[in-house]
């Protein structure tokens, strides 16, 4: 993800579509055109419009999509950015049903694309470009990578990050919902093999095993770049869905406690509260500088 | 969305799943007259969608339809856990040779659905789990191909299954399947599934969860999906039906905030500092200021609030428009508890000098906003 990013827009035409197309261009992203069928051959915020991906690449260069078409069509139109080559394939779309989401991220499993989503805010490379609905303007580039299971609260730790001078590589949600098509563990692996990135903020939530599992994979693998935490929810109830579709204790399971002690004893630093993220940051000086 | 057993057991006789004899009730009456019908020794179970009726006396069990009378009408006076119950389920008991457990969850970790089986029925298969995790079969279905008759045949054999009988349990088993594919059941789970004498297999229990974001493919049960039950308390029901995503809580300070994950901080913050949340409520991206107006109404309404917080990050939502959802309220009907705001973003300025108009202002860090929060309610 970066200057070499050259994105489809599907469901350009709609309000959210058409609203962050123009909020992605101005923030440098390469939008080379959209699809809404039925609207082939106008154009949305001066960006050619086509009726399907397939003939969008007739035209353009695309590598990338971004879509924001509604939840019943979210999964076929994935499959189309994905037939068509695009990867990485950002899912702002919320409340698509569990089940296509099942299905569309084996498709892209089985076909080696990348889906990043649903239900996320998206992928940003801080001063470069952005595949999402993020604020630009509290990214600022540095070495820290940050993937989060939730949107507002990444701005919140971002901001709070480059407002104590510490910016940010690649910051991406992984998706609010229970099956989403990058996990933890599969973030860490992108990040270790990236230059670019010295330290990697991990912002997870209650509910299911993602956090449990990046703590195992840290641990197991001897991680080599430094990784600090913050889990949203130790106020949550058991049972009660927190918003996110995902975020819902079941059991004993998917507490934020039990969260935080797994990565602790995997070397995590885990902050307490947001603001403690960047002091974390700062007290610990990185091992590659 | 939860189904209530008899829901469940309605849409699996449906695709030839084996249930026990019997019909639902809404009266005593037509509880006696049910267990005359289908003869025998009858079982009485509350309809209700909260876990534990048995603990709580909802499942009783009666020789006679009299009796079963008797039974149903102290089922239909009862309120467990909040729910009150309104209708009963009269069963013929069935005779078991054997207790098993079947069940078809989503699985996130795996990014599948996974059947647990269980020769051990009829009790807590988390106790099961925990004590003796060999008796409990896992099998992962392909996530798109799912369950094919080897797979059933497979678990069938790993239970004991020989023969016809295997052939019994694989099918009892593909059609559990085929409910969740028919259904987008997030869950669906029979305890205990019972192996008959004569070598059926019936689902004596069945829960089935629908997943809420496929509802628009279900349109039989939205009208369902919105009744008030006892999973939803009135002030849940009443600001979701204005788009709000809420959860009532038992402390003293409400919360309003945009976005899940930073509500979510916003109430650990408070309990942090000592508070006690009242709620969670996440007005949602691009919150206008009808959207704040409605939370803040709704939350300084409820009696057990005694301060208000109001956290917003905006993005997408911009602060002058939820400036103008506080300011509205104040001017409507007067702020009626203490108000903290936090409030950084998309035009701060222009949000701020709304409020400040109003004689009212907005503080910058989400910590500090918290603790003076938890301190409206501690004096």
């Amino acid at each position: 993800m970066g200057k070499q990013t050259r994105a489809i827009v599907q469901g350009i035409t709609g309000n959210q579509g058409s609203f962050h197309t123009r909020l992605m261009l101005d923030y440098g992203t390469k939008i080379v055109g959209g699809v809404t069928p039925g609207k082939g051959g106008t154009a949305s915020v001066g960006v050619p419009v086509f009726d399907t991906v397939a003939s969008a690449l007739e035209k353009t260069d695309a590598n990338a999509s971004i879509i924001f078409v509604p939840a019943p069509f979210a999964k076929e139109a994935g499959m189309e950015a994905i037939d068509a080559g695009l990867s990485p394939v950002v899912i702002i779309t919320e409340m698509i049903p569990a089940r296509d989401s099942m299905i569309l991220i084996e498709y892209a499993r089985t076909r080696g694309a990348t889906i990043i989503g649903p239900n996320t805010p998206g992928i940003i490379t801080a001063g470069e470009a952005k595949l999402g609905i993020m604020p630009g303007d509290v990214f600022k580039p540095g070495k820290v990578g940050l993937a989060s299971r939730s949107g507002t609260l990444t701005y919140e730790i971002a901001a709070s990050l480059t407002h104590n001078g510490i910016g940010q590589s690649t910051c991406l949600g992984i998706g609010g919902d229970p099956f989403t098509g990058l996990n933890f563990v599969e973030v860490l692996k992108l990040f270790r093999d990236d230059p670019g990135t010295d330290t990697v903020v991990l912002i997870g939530e209650i509910g299911g095993s993602a956090e449990e599992d990046a703590a195992t994979y840290i641990r197991d693998s001897k991680y080599p770049k430094r990784v600090a935490a913050y889990i949203a929810g130790r106020a949550a109830p058991p049972g009660k869905r927190m918003g996110h579709a995902g975020a819902i204790i079941t059991g004993t399971e998917g507490t934020a406690d039990a969260k935080m002690k797994s990565l602790r004893e995997a070397g995590v630093l885990v902050a307490e509260v947001p603001s403690e993220l960047p002091r974390l940051l700062l007290q610990q000086v990185s091992p590659l500088q | 969305m939860k189904l209530f057993e008899y829901e469940a057991k309605s849409i699996a006789q449906n695709l030839g799943i084996n249930t026990p004899k019997g019909a639902v009730a809404s009266t005593s009456e037509e509880a006696r007259d049910i267990h005359k019908r289908i003869g025998g020794e009858a079982v009485i179970k509350a309809q209700v969608l909260v876990a534990g009726r048995g603990k709580a006396g909802g499942i009783k069990f009666a020789s006679k339809p009299d009796e079963t009378r008797d039974r149903a009408s102290e089922i239909l006076s009862m309120t467990i856990k909040g729910e009150k119950v309104k209708k009963v389920l009269i069963e013929q008991r069935a005779t078991a040779k054997k207790e098993l457990f079947a069940s078809i969850v989503l699985d996130r970790a795996n990014r599948c659905q996974t059947v647990l089986a269980s020769d051990q029925g009829g009790i807590d298969i988390e106790d099961v789990a925990r004590q003796t995790p060999e008796k409990v079969l896992r099998h992962r279905l392909d996530p798109v191909f799912g369950m094919r008759s080897y797979d059933a045949r497979l678990i069938a054999l790993k239970l004991g299954y020989q023969g016809i009988q295997q052939s019994t349990f694989s099918d009892f088993l593909s059609n559990l399947y085929r409910l969740s594919v028919i259904y987008d059941a997030e869950l669906v789970e029979s305890n205990p599934v019972i192996e008959m004498q004569d070598g059926r297999f019936v689902a004596a229990d069945l829960r089935v969860i629908v997943d809420d974001n496929s509802l628009f493919r279900h349109p039989e049960f939205q009208e369902r999906s919105r009744e008030i039950s006892g999973e939803v308390t009135a002030l849940e029901s009443k600001a979701r039906d204005n788009g709000l995503a809420f959860v009532e809580l038992d402390g003293d300070i409400g919360i309003i905030g945009n976005g899940a994950g930073l509500v979510m901080a916003t109430l650990d913050l408070v309990k942090q500092y000592g508070g006690k949340p009242a709620n969670f409520c996440d007005v949602g991206g691009g919150a206008n200021a009808e959207h704040v107006a409605t939370a803040l109404q709704i939350i300084q309404g409820a009696e057990k609030v005694r301060a208000v917080f109001v956290n917003i990050l905006a993005g997408i939502t911009r602060c002058d428009e939820v400036a103008k959802g506080i300011v509205d309220v104040k001017k409507v009907m007067g702020l009626k508890k203490p108000l903290v705001i936090r409030m950084v973003g998309t035009n701060q300025e222009e949000g701020r000098r709304i409020l400040q108009a109003a004689g009212l202002t907005a503080m910058d860090k989400m910590d500090e906003a918290a603790r003076i929060a938890v301190s409206k309610v501690a004096a």
